[in-house]
Formats: structure tokens, sequence, C-alpha cells
């Protein structure tokens, strides 16, 4: 019989952050930074999962619905730079964003 | 076939465990986002398959409505406003790839080793806890997972709850302000 513990959700989560690191990291296209910080933020939750799960307490699924209305408010606000930068640059490559640049 | 069925949670997380993975790096290394947004799309269901397997139902829901439901359709929505034919990228990767990727893989294995290391008691002590709240006259109610993280909710955390209603408003201002032709 296989059992799933918090080591398998631990194990999971660790790779989705990773996979988000690296598009975050180095993707030249913002809408795809964008994706990739969902991820990150997905995996995080997965372990308040986990965890909550693991300690039979709430507080955990309290925080991960926290977390994804910080997400929401995250992706709203992050699109809509990206549409103003857009407007401005009519691309959406992120070396392209120079304006503070000296 | 006894221990087909008792493995059943454990093949449910195996499988969407690694389309989770799968449609993670599509999101990274597809060169369309319009691809990458329905892969995107694929990991948030599983995720919240996953959710569902660890007695979080109310946060698979709201996983599959606010993520699947609201952020997909911005995202979708976005990419269809931002012409797809300006969007191809020269290269695809930019920055310190070598760089990122070797830091990457160094916290794999050192956060990895530490997860495979840490050991945990298999199993859930007291399922009762996602579905159980002490209402206002001190009884044990015993109802749903949804009831008990309203009611710790709107007790326990009702600050942060109003905080997070600020927060939503202030973000609202912020995207349309941003989004407004000048």
């Amino acid at each position: 019989m296989l059992v799933i513990t918090t080591n398998h959700y631990l194990v999971l989560s660790l790779l989705l952050f990773a996979i988000g690191l690296v598009g975050i990291a180095t993707r030249r296209n913002m809408i795809t930074v964008l994706m990739s910080i969902e991820l990150v933020l997905n995996s995080v939750n997965l372990n308040l999962i986990a965890f909550s799960y693991q300690h039979s307490d709430l507080t955990g699924q309290i925080f991960a619905i926290f977390t994804i209305t910080v997400a929401a408010g995250e992706a709203a606000v992050g699109l809509g730079i990206l549409i103003a930068f857009f407007r401005l640059r009519e691309t959406t490559q992120l070396d392209q964003a120079t304006e503070l640049k000296g | 076939m006894n221990a087909l069925v008792s493995s059943g949670p454990a093949i449910v997380f195996y499988v969407f465990a690694a389309l989770a993975v799968v449609f993670a790096l599509g999101v990274v290394t597809l060169r369309n986002p319009m691809y990458g947004a329905l892969c995107l799309l694929g990991t948030f269901l599983s995720i919240a398959v996953l959710f569902l397997l660890r007695n979080a139902e109310l946060v698979a829901v709201v996983q599959i409505f606010v993520y699947g439901g609201g952020i997909m359709v911005l995202f979708l929505f976005v990419i269809m406003l931002v012409n797809l034919h300006k969007l191809q990228e020269a290269r695809l990767f930019g920055g310190p790839l070598p760089g990122v990727i070797v830091l990457a893989v160094l916290l794999l294995g050192l956060f990895g080793w530490v997860f495979v290391q840490a050991q945990f008691a298999p199993g859930l002590a007291q399922p009762e806890m996602f579905t159980s709240f002490v209402d206002q006259h001190g009884k044990l109610q015993q109802l749903g997972n949804s009831q008990a993280v309203a009611w710790n909710l709107y007790t326990k955390n009702l600050l942060p709850f109003e905080i997070a209603s600020i927060f939503l408003l202030v973000a609202m201002i912020g995207a349309v302000v941003l989004g407004r032709r000048q």
C-alpha cells in the first residue's frame, strides 16, 4: 500500500518553486514572468495545505486563502503595469524596460 | 485488488503531481504565451486536486474559482490585448541562464535532501479538525470544511480578513489607474 506523506508534498512544491524561479529569472517576456510568479505562489500554497494536514490545524488553509487573495491582487496590478508598458513601448520584452536607466 | 483500492489516493497524487510538473515546465519553456497560459491552467487544476487529497475542500474550490477562473481570464485577456505577433521573442531566455539553472539545481538538491530526510508521520491524526468548530455557545459543531474555515476566518482571523479586503480595493483602484488611457 502506497502512502502519501508530507514529504511528497514538500518535494513536489520544491519542484514547482524551482521551475517558477527559473521562469522568473530567465524569461524575457513579461507575461511569462508573471505566470511564473503565480507558479511560485501556488507551490507555497501546496506547502501550507500539506502542513495544515500534518498538524491537523485549519490555520494553514486560512493562510492559503489569504495567499490566493494576494496573488489575485498581484496579478491585477502586474497586468495593469504590463498594459501601461505595452502602450508606451509596443512590446512586452523585459529587456526593453529601460525607462528608469540614468 | 484491495491493495490497489487502498493505494488509490497515492495513485491520484502521483498522476496529478506529474501533470502539475509537466504543465509548469510548459509555462516556462513554451514560446507562445497563450500556450503558456493554458499550461498554467492545467497546473492550477492539478494542484486543486492535490488540495482535495489533503482535506482542503474549500481551498480547492477557491483555487479553481479564483485561479482557474479570475486570474486565468485576466491573463488570457491581456495576451489577446497585446499583439501576439509582436511577442515573438528573438531569444526565448535572457539574462544569466546558466547561473540561474545552477542556482535552481543547488536549491533543489539542498532542500530536496532535507525534505527527503525529514520524517513525517503518515496519515492524519484528527480528520474531524477540518470539519468542526466551537460556536459562540461553546458547542462543538460538526458541519463541513467550508463552515469550519468560515468560522475560523470570521472570528480568529477577522482583522487579517478586513485588511485583505482593503488590499483588494487598493489593488483594484491601482489596476484601473494603471490601465486607464492617459
